[in-house]
C-alpha cells in the first residue's frame, strides 16, 4: 500500500482544476457542460483546502471550504437563473448560438 | 461599532427594503429616492469618520483612511448611476424594485473588499459583489443581449473566481494562514509556491478590473447590459477591486515587489496598447467605452506597479477623475433618445452641435479629458501618473503610456468630428430629468475646474497613502 500523502491530494486537485479549466474553453457544445466545470474547479479548491487544513493542523482551511461551499451553491443558483432568461430569449443554449454581439 | 454604520446601515435597509417591496404596489416609484438620500447620508457618515483606523473582528476586517477613501469614492458612483437611470429604466420597462436594492447589496460587497484584511472576507466580498453584477448585467430579461452580456459576464467572471479561489488554497496551504498581516510575516522565508498563489490571486483581480490580456468579457458586456447597469459596471467595481488590490499587493506581498512589479508592468503595457488600439474600429459608444477604461486601467496598474506612496496617490487621483469623466459620458449617452429608443452608436451624436448644445459642449470637455488635454482633470491624472514613473526611472513604461495616450487622442477626437462636423441628423427628446442634467453638468464642472485648486485632493491623498505599509 502507498501512503497518500499532501503531494498525492494537491496532484489531485491540480488536475481537477486544470479539467475544469479546459471544460470551459475546450467545450464548444453547451452551456450546463460550462456550468459543471466552475463547479469542478471551485470544488478542487475545496480539496486543496481540506487536503492543507489537516497538514498543517490549522482549522481555517475547513472553514474557509464551507464558505466556498456556500458561495458555490448560490452561484450555481444565479448561473441557471441567467442561462433560463437566456433560453427563453434565444432558444437555445449551444455554446456557438453565444453569438449576437462580436468585435 | 460606529465604524461599521456604513455597512449596517446598507445591509438592514436592503432588508427591509425588498421585504417592503415584496408588500407595497406602489414602491416602485420612491424606493429610486430612498435609496439616493440614503447614499447621500452615507457619504457624510463616511466622511466623518474618515481618519479612523481600527481593526475588527480578530484583525480580519480594516477600517483606515484608504478604505474610507474608496468607499466615499464607491458610494459617489452608485449615487450618480441612480441619479441618471431613473428616466432610462421607466422607458425600458425594467424599473423593478429590485434592481436599486440589488445594486445597494453589491456596494455592500464592495465595502466588504475594500475593508478585507484576510483572504476569507476578501473572497467574500468579492463574490457578493460579483454574483449581484451578474444579475444585473441580465436585468433586462426580454432582451437578447442583457442576458447574453449576463451570462458571458458569468461565466468568465467564475471563472476568474475560480481562478482566485486556487491561488488563496495555495497562499493558506503554504503560509498557514489567511490574514494579510500573517502573511506578511512568513512570506519573507521562502518563496516558490507563493509565486504561484500570487499569480492566480492577481488572474483573478486582473478579469475583475479587465485588464488585457483577461479583458475580453468587458466590451460584450458594456455593449449587451442595459446603459444604466454599463455605468456601474465602468466605475464602482474597478474603484473597489483597485482598492483590494492596493492592499493585496502592498500589505501581505510587500516583500514579493520586484516578482509582482514585472507582472502588473506587463498587464499595464498590455492594457494601455490595446485600449488605445482595439477602440479605434468601434461604433458603438459603450463598447468604446469599455476599450477606454481597459486604457484606463493600464494607467492605473503602470501607477501601482511603481508602488512608491507617491505613485500610489497618483493612483487615487486618476481613480476620482476616471469616476467623474465616466459619470459625464455616460450620462450624455443617457440623454441620446427619442421616442423612448436609446441610441448608443457614435454616428448617432453628429447634429448633437446645433439642437443640443450643452450636452455637446460637456461631451466635448470630457472627451478631451479623456483623452488627457491639457487643462483638463484627465492630463493631471495622466501627469501624476507619468511624473512618479519617471522619478523611479522607468522610462519605457513612460514611452508605451505617452505612445498610446497620443493613439488614443485619435478615437476621441473623433468623436469630437462628428458632434461638430457631421451632418445633423434629427433632434433628440429635450431632456427633462433633472438627474442626467445635474450629473453632467456637475461632472463637466469637476473636470473643467479641477486645475484651479488641485492641492486639496493631493493633500487628502497624500496623507493617506504615506500610511500604507
Amino acid at each position: 500500500m502507498i501512503e497518500i500523502t499532501l503531494a498525492h491530494y494537491l496532484f489531485l486537485s491540480a488536475s481537477i482544476f486544470t479539467l475544469g479549466v479546459f471544460g470551459i474553453f475546450v467545450n464548444r457544445k453547451n452551456v450546463i457542460v460550462i456550468l459543471m466545470s466552475i463547479e469542478l474547479i471551485l470544488l478542487s479548491v475545496n480539496i486543496n483546502m481540506v487536503a492543507f487544513s489537516v497538514y498543517l493542523q490549522n482549522i481555517t482551511g475547513q472553514i474557509f471550504t464551507l464558505f466556498i461551499l456556500t458561495v458555490a451553491a448560490a452561484e450555481a443558483a444565479i448561473g441557471l437563473a441567467i442561462l433560463v432568461v437566456f433560453f427563453r430569449n434565444r432558444g437555445s443554449i449551444q455554446v456557438e448560438d453565444i453569438n449576437s454581439m462580436k468585435g | 461599532m460606529k465604524n461599521l454604520i456604513p455597512e449596517l446601515v446598507i445591509l438592514l435597509s436592503s432588508f427591509s427594503l425588498l421585504i417592503t417591496g415584496v408588500f407595497s404596489k406602489t414602491f416602485n416609484k420612491i424606493i429610486n429616492y430612498i435609496i439616493i438620500v440614503l447614499l447621500a447620508a452615507l457619504i457624510f457618515v463616511v466622511y466623518f469618520n474618515f481618519a479612523s483606523s481600527v481593526t475588527l473582528f480578530g484583525n480580519s476586517y480594516t477600517i483606515d483612511p484608504l478604505s474610507n477613501f474608496m468607499k466615499t469614492l464607491v458610494l459617489i458612483s452608485v449615487l450618480f448611476t441612480m441619479l441618471i437611470s431613473n428616466t432610462y429604466l421607466e422607458r425600458l420597462k425594467i424599473a423593478k424594485f429590485e434592481y436599486p436594492i440589488i445594486l445597494l447589496l453589491s456596494t455592500l460587497g464592495m465595502f466588504v473588499m475594500i475593508s478585507a484584511n484576510n483572504l476569507i472576507v476578501f473572497y467574500l466580498g468579492l463574490e457578493l459583489q460579483s454574483l449581484c453584477l451578474y444579475v444585473l448585467a441580465a436585468i433586462n430579461t426580454k432582451s437578447l443581449k442583457s442576458s447574453e452580456a449576463g451570462l458571458k459576464y458569468f461565466v468568465l467572471g467564475s471563472l476568474s473566481s475560480g481562478l482566485l479561489l486556487y491561488g488563496c488554497s495555495l497562499v493558506y496551504g503554504f503560509t498557514g494562514s489567511v490574514d494579510y498581516s500573517e502573511i506578511a510575516k512568513v512570506a519573507t522565508e521562502q518563496s516558490g509556491a507563493l509565486k504561484f498563489g500570487l499569480v492566480f490571486i492577481l488572474c483573478g483581480i486582473a478579469f475583475k478590473i479587465s485588464a488585457v490580456p483577461f479583458h475580453m468579457w468587458s466590451p460584450d458586456v458594456y455593449e449587451g447590459s442595459p446603459t444604466s447597469v454599463t455605468t456601474f459596471f465602468a466605475m464602482a467595481p474597478k474603484v473597489a477591486a483597485i482598492a483590494a488590490l492596493i492592499k493585496f499587493l502592498n500589505v501581505p506581498y510587500a516583500n514579493f515587489i520586484s516578482e509582482w512589479r514585472t507582472i502588473v508592468i506587463v498587464l499595464s503595457i498590455a492594457s494601455m496598447f490595446l485600449g488605445a488600439v482595439a477602440a479605434i474600429g468601434q461604433s458603438n459608444l459603450k463598447r468604446l467605452m469599455a476599450y477606454s477604461s481597459i486604457g484606463h486601467v493600464g494607467f492605473i496598474l503602470a501607477g501601482l506597479a511603481i508602488a512608491t506612496p507617491q505613485s500610489l496617490s497618483a493612483v487615487l487621483v486618476y481613480l476620482v477623475i476616471y469616476v467623474f469623466m465616466n459619470i459625464g459620458v455616460f450620462a450624455c449617452i443617457m440623454s441620446l433618445n427619442r421616442n423612448g429608443v436609446y441610441f448608443e452608436n457614435i454616428s448617432d451624436l453628429s447634429g448633437l452641435s446645433k439642437h443640443h448644445p450643452l450636452i455637446a459642449i460637456c461631451l466635448t470637455i470630457l472627451t478631451f479629458s479623456l483623452a488627457g488635454i491639457p487643462p483638463l482633470a484627465g492630463f493631471f491624472a495622466k501627469f501624476y501618473i507619468f511624473l512618479a514613473i519617471i522619478q523611479q526611472k522607468i522610462y519605457y513604461l513612460a514611452v508605451v503610456g505617452l505612445l498610446s495616450a497620443v493613439i488614443a487622442a485619435f478615437y476621441y477626437l473623433r468623436i469630437i468630428k462628428v458632434i461638430y462636423f457631421d451632418a445633423a441628423k434629427e433632434s433628440y427628446e429635450k431632456n427633462s430629468n433633472y438627474g442626467i442634467k445635474f450629473s453632467l453638468i456637475f461632472s463637466t464642472v469637476v473636470i473643467l475646474f479641477y486645475f484651479i485648486d488641485p492641492s486639496t485632493l493631493n493633500t487628502i491623498v497624500e496623507s493617506i497613502t504615506k500610511n500604507i505599509k
